[in-house]
């Protein structure tokens, strides 16, 4: 009895000790993985790169002054013609310092596919509300959408979007918001249609609130923590795409180079074995989708609480 | 079956209809016409002259009328670049597409099954958490890099295989394949491998997944039980009941396969049909563009359908529950 009751107390101390709010749980629980935490940290440090890659870059590869042709297709570790500054990751065919293009590169690749994530995510979320909140045929009629759309790969509705609209960064984000939507749509009314059978919205209802209160001040944070793990990965795709579009030429235009455009680039060069113009913008890109992908995949399991862990 | 059919028929002729809607206005709405049809080298004259022949005069709904009777006879327009009917240029490059579609998924198959299978038997090995490890990249990796590496390693450092092209063709039932000499064989081995990647990665997830499942059935004990030797429980009884989910989930997949040979072609130079879209897009030439998205989208159409008729066939519940709804 005595040790019953001692043990007892021992747990209610320890449990006491950190005072246990969810938001501390959810952390401790997400760094309990040792590889999401090492894909965090290198994550951190490409948003770190990428937002201050003015400031950390040896070169800014906009400025035509300080790009030298005579610079060109420079191996990673080579001088420059003039002696005063060392080309970490080599040089394209401009000239341009590859670790600086890598940098400012990160910048628009992550740029455009965290906007295009956000604006996706509102628009999704939006519709996917609507749908689970009123049913019957405005429900039937928005998820057949989804369900079309989703049939299709996202490239080619992408590819279809650009054929009709043309190229330029804001078509780009267009046709990836395009792509997105259904996804979020379909997963933010998965989950609304769980929670409006709870007793809180029938307690709103009964209040008689607005509709519009009840959809975003009720429903909406309750269905929240699927859609985190939706907008990390579908970012990450999104980041995917828009080096794909890129690539293919058809994406952001050549003034200002994202990393699936430094990677073409580079492409006509890697037959006479200069590597590396297309090789480390790969390897930033990499990085980036597959870190994202890791921190998405943890998160996943962290919030999922059908998991027993 | 026939009232389910019916149905799966009817639904497929109102997405064609709605895609046929949305590819029509995405050209005559949102860009215009004669921007988009016409040449830009043709003059005055003749710029008036195209616009009476294509009724662009008219009210849209009758445009869109002619438009649909004109799909229907099979003429879609004729590209500006190769002055010839667009249709034509882009069923003379799909068996090119098709075939690296196809070695693709044998490859998926063929390497993602086994892999798969035995991640799923022995979950905890080290050489299972490096397929899995694997299967991870394979989904992170961007196709075009990896095609781009490829080549890199493959072609230029160790100059074992070709970086471009289809190689020697010889034809088969009057349509020219790569697969029969060992020219194209080599040409066709680093695209297809490429292309196969993505959809490697999704076999062993399936594989594996339906293994560990299927691994605990009473049928499989019972097998076991029965004094059957570890090999025949494996390659007869585990195999058979993992490839259901995994033909259904490749037969979705071989569109979007196609699809994506768009990123694979363009890096290997691989004279398909997605090579052509893509210089089409580059080039302004809308008629072979606007072709492209029909062809897609109607072989898309048809591979669902035939997806869900055989879904249905094998499995009735699917069948059921739709004819009561």
């Amino acid at each position: 009895m005595s040790t019953a009751s001692e043990h007892l107390a021992a747990t209610v101390a320890s449990e006491q000790v950190p005072p246990q709010t969810p938001f501390r749980r959810f952390l401790s629980d997400f760094f309990d993985s040792r590889v999401a935490t090492g894909a965090c940290l290198v994550l951190a440090v490409i948003i770190f790169i990428a937002l201050f890659a003015p400031l950390i870059s040896p070169q800014n590869p906009y400025d035509l002054a300080v790009v030298d042709v005579m610079n060109a297709r420079l191996e990673p570790g080579e001088q420059s013609w003039t002696g005063d500054m060392t080309f970490m990751l080599g040089s394209d065919g401009a000239g341009r310092d590859m670790l600086s293009a890598i940098f400012y590169g990160l910048r628009i690749s992550l740029g455009v596919g965290v906007m295009s994530g956000i604006i996706a995510m509102v628009i999704g979320m939006a519709i996917g509300l609507v749908a689970a909140y009123f049913g019957g045929r405005t429900d039937t009629v928005i998820m057949r959408i989804v369900d079309l759309q989703l049939s299709f790969p996202a490239i080619l509705i992408a590819l279809v979007l650009i054929a009709i609209l043309g190229k330029g960064v804001d078509k780009v984000i267009i046709a990836l918001v395009t792509v997105q939507w259904a996804y979020y749509a379909r997963t933010v009314r998965g989950s609304a249609l769980v929670e409006r059978r709870k007793e809180y919205i029938e307690a709103a209802t009964c209040l008689a609130l607005s509709h519009r209160r009840i959809v975003f001040r009720h429903l909406l944070p309750n269905c929240l923590p699927p859609m985190i793990v939706v907008g990390t990965l579908q970012t990450a795709h999104a980041i995917s795409l828009e080096a794909t579009l890129s690539f293919l030429g058809l994406g952001l235009p050549q003034t200002e180079p994202s990393l699936g455009l430094l990677i073409a680039n580079g492409f006509e060069y890697m037959l006479s074995g200069k590597y590396w113009i297309s090789f480390f913008p790969g390897i930033a890109l990499l990085l980036t989708i597959v870190t994202i992908n890791l921190v998405g995949d943890q998160l996943r399991d962290v919030l999922n609480p059908r998991l027993e862990r | 079956m026939s009232v389910f059919i019916i149905r799966r028929l009817l639904q497929a002729l109102v997405v064609i209809f709605v895609m046929s809607l949305i590819v029509f206005f995405g050209i005559n709405i949102v860009g215009d016409p004669v921007d988009l049809l016409i040449s830009p080298e043709a003059d005055q004259a003749e710029i008036e002259a195209t616009i009476r022949r294509l009724g662009l005069d008219r009210p849209w709904h009758e445009q869109y009328w002619y438009f649909l009777l004109n799909a229907f006879k099979g003429d879609l327009g004729n590209s500006f670049i190769f002055a010839e009917p667009a249709l034509k240029l882009i069923l003379q490059r799909m068996p090119a597409t098709l075939e690296l579609a196809f070695a693709a998924m044998l490859i998926a198959v063929v390497f993602g099954v086994p892999l798969g299978m035995y991640a799923g038997l022995k979950p905890d090995s080290k050489i299972s958490k490096t397929i899995m490890a694997g299967s991870i990249l394979g989904f992170s990796l961007p196709t075009f890099w990896v095609g781009i590496m490829l080549i890199m390693v493959f072609a230029v450092m160790l100059g074992w295989l070709p970086s471009t092209g289809r190689g020697d063709t010889t034809e088969l039932m009057g349509i020219q394949v790569s697969f029969l000499t060992w020219d194209g064989l080599t040409h066709l081995f680093l695209p297809a491998l490429n292309l196969a990647l993505f959809k490697l990665s999704l076999v062993i997830r399936l594989a594996r997944a339906g293994t560990k499942e299927v691994a605990l059935q009473d049928y499989v004990k019972f097998a076991r039980a029965k004094g059957l030797s570890a090999r025949r429980v494996v390659l007869v009884h585990v195999a058979k009941n993992i490839m259901i989910p995994v033909v259904t989930v490749l037969g979705l997949e071989l569109g979007g396969v196609i699809a994506f040979a768009v990123v694979t072609e363009t890096v290997f130079a691989w004279p398909g049909m997605g090579k052509l879209l893509i210089d089409s897009i580059q080039l302004l030439d809308r008629p072979v563009v606007v072709a492209y998205l029909l062809i897609t989208v109607f072989m898309f159409i048809i591979i669902n359908l035939v997806v869900d008729i055989l879904y249905s066939i094998l499995d009735p519940r699917v069948r059921l529950k739709d004819v009561k709804a």
